[in-house]
């Protein structure tokens, strides 16, 4: 079963003037229901953008993007705010954590704004956060923690809703070689052992080699989509 | 999102920028305070003001000579000399005012009086014995002239504490003569000092029985004002009715329009009063009103940098599944909370200015001023900083709601 299905995805930007950017070109292809894909592509081959889109932060200019069965091009914006809620989770470069606020408070923030009675919020923000190995640092701010901690904080955070597909970008980019294995060890272990979908921007080969399937775009368009032939498991470079 | 939620994000947000948050509720704060001061002092000033009319007794009613102009070409109105002794006689008769208590006619001026080589400028005001118990007087020394004073026009005065202080120089005045425009005068009683604040202050004067003061100081045959005291509150109404139209019968005027005397009850000059400083205290609270706008407009003036420096937070929530009135009512929050924090630090403010500024009055200057806690003012100054909040954050509170998720997570 396909979790995302796009079908000639075009989105074009308008700088105010004339000119137009084309930024994504007729785009088209599937993921599987816990696939784990990472997409790949130079700066400025459209890949922010094919994330945004795919993430539902953005609305396409024309095509069609069928999320979870759901044609989510007629969406209106509430609508898709609470898909994002529901049904995806953002792991950013940036790890974007609140400041001066506490890891389990950062990991609550999405049950701020969805349906979830407030009496399991405490419970899932703790057990997001004991998935990813900080459950000793629950109550630290942010400023006490490494790089790749607060990367899985924000990790924590995009899988406390219980959400069926994780986007991705460039999660190691900020972050020291060990950090970044030890980040890609948990993700590739939610793809793996809780059938997460996985969607992952990078442009690093080493870390797109984690996914079970390539895109790589160039100029808004798809220059191949092949699967990866030596998969790389993180768990082991990790133990090495 | 729960209002709990809600309410504690934008505390967070607030608290996350304290010095600023202070920095920004300043202008409210100071608006507030300033309302909140000028509305208990106007509160207190007219009590203090009321509590002196009342003083007098409110069965009291006061003829004028002459009446309110009703405009500049009003010449008549200037009239000074239409209470004459017939008017006296014709209120006197029970005929015509039967609800008169007592009358008592007045004459005032000005002049100066001498003892030996001292010299002192003084108000003149002569009356019948009446005045001791209308104006509530007790000599400190000696007593008041009496009603046989007033008959045979005795040369015998009460001086006011500044004029025994300035003429005697600690000397006993009781039997001693003072000078007035060459006659001589004898002092029979002295008034102990009044309060700063009364309405009206007899240290600076000389009182004696109008006959003597008309004939033999004065030289004027009409009356200043003649005082009225009604048989009680409820017939005060009737007495002023009766009053008026003794004196028109009196002085033959037909038309109410021409009248050329006034006579005022004192609730009438409560009322006059009270409009008086009502008047005075919204001109203060506009003059106030004003920091209050400009406190406003810098709420909105950092609202709009909050929002600009927190873009990629709105970008995350909204990715996280904020919607756009989620975002709203975070920020519009954050700003009414703001103004509301920064109105109830105004109002604690401007009231204990207030409460301070009552005791330096009564202590400092011997007024009878009480402190009133202006509880509507309080009120709606609570209600006009949750406004200025709505209003002046409601701007930037919208600029947040309608940044888009990407545009937002892309900021740097």
């Amino acid at each position: 079963m396909n979790i995302i299905e796009v079908e000639k995805l075009k989105k074009v930007y308008h700088d105010g003037g004339e000119t137009e950017t084309i930024a994504l070109d007729e785009v088209s292809f599937n993921v599987r229901k816990g696939e784990f894909v990472a997409i790949m592509g130079p700066s400025g081959s459209g890949k922010s953008t094919l994330l945004h889109l795919l993430g539902l932060l953005d609305e396409p200019t024309s095509g069609r993007y069928n999320f979870n069965g759901k044609n989510v091009t007629t969406y209106s914006q509430d609508e898709l705010a609470s898909l994002r809620n529901r049904e995806v989770g953002f792991v950013f470069q940036a790890f974007n954590l609140l400041p001066r606020t506490t890891v389990l408070e950062n990991v609550k923030l999405p049950l701020y704004y969805s349906d979830v009675p407030e009496k399991d919020w405490d419970r899932m923000a703790r057990e997001a956060v004991e998935s990813v190995g900080l459950g000793n640092r629950i109550n630290h701010g942010q400023s006490e923690l490494s790089g790749g901690e607060r990367q899985r904080v924000a990790i924590a955070r995009a899988l406390v809703t219980n959400p069926e597909v994780i986007f991705a970008d460039e999660p190691t980019g900020n972050l020291d070689s060990k950090s970044g294995k030890l980040v890609m060890s948990i993700i590739q272990h939610l793809n793996e052992e809780h059938g997460k979908t996985i969607v992952l921007i990078t442009h690093e080969t080493s870390t797109a080699e984690h996914a079970e399937r390539i895109i790589r775009l160039m100029d808004g368009s798809i220059e191949s989509d092949s699967p990866v032939t030596k998969r790389l498991s993180a768990n082991d470079e990790f133990v090495k | 999102m729960t209002y709990r939620h809600l309410f504690k994000t934008a505390v967070t947000g607030l608290a996350t920028n304290r010095s600023r948050s202070i920095l920004t509720i300043l202008g409210i704060v100071i608006g507030i305070a300033a309302i909140m001061l000028v509305v208990s002092l106007g509160a207190g000033a007219q009590a203090l003001i009321l509590g002196q009319v009342q003083g007098l007794g409110t069965n009291t009613i006061a003829v004028i000579p002459g009446r309110e102009p009703t405009g500049p070409s009003d010449v008549t109105a200037l009239f000074s000399d239409s209470l004459k002794a017939k008017d006296l006689t014709a209120l006197e008769s029970k005929a015509n005012v039967p609800y008169l208590k007592s009358i008592m006619p007045t004459v005032i001026g000005a002049g100066t009086s001498s003892y030996d080589s001292n010299a002192y400028q003084v108000t003149i005001f002569g009356a019948t014995e009446l005045i001791a118990e209308i104006f509530d007087l007790h000599p400190s020394a000696g007593q008041f002239f009496d009603s046989s004073d007033v008959l045979s026009r005795s040369s015998v005065v009460v001086i006011g504490s500044k004029v025994a202080d300035h003429l005697f120089d600690g000397q006993n005045p009781i039997g001693q003569n003072i000078k007035i425009k060459g006659r001589n005068l004898r002092v029979v009683g002295v008034l102990p000092p009044s309060g700063g604040g009364s309405l009206f202050n007899f240290d600076q004067m000389i009182l004696m029985p109008y006959t003597t003061a008309q004939d033999y100081i004065l030289g004027q045959k009409y009356f200043s004002r003649i005082i009225i005291q009604s048989t009680s509150d409820a017939t005060v109404a009737a007495t002023a009715q009766d009053v008026t139209l003794t004196l028109r019968a009196s002085h033959n005027i037909t038309d109410p329009t021409k009248d050329d005397f006034t006579v005022q009850t004192q609730q009438d000059l409560a009322n006059r009063l009270s409009t008086i400083t009502n008047a005075l205290t919204y001109f203060l609270v506009a003059v106030a009103s004003i920091a209050l706008f400009v406190g406003g407009v810098g709420i909105m003036n950092i609202m709009l940098v909050a929002v600009t420096e927190r873009t990629r937070e709105i970008g995350l929530r909204k990715a996280l599944g904020a919607n756009n009135r989620d975002i709203l009512a975070q920020f519009l929050l954050e700003a009414v909370l703001l103004t509301v924090i920064g109105g109830a630090i105004g109002i604690i403010l401007g009231s204990s200015l207030a409460f301070i500024i009552s005791i330096i009055l009564s202590q400092g200057l011997g007024v009878v001023w009480q402190f009133v806690f202006p509880w509507g003012g309080a009120a709606l100054g609570l209600s006009v900083s949750a406004i200025i909040g709505l209003v002046f954050g409601g701007y930037p509170a919208r600029q947040a709601s309608l940044k888009s998720p990407i545009e937002a997570l892309r900021y740097e």
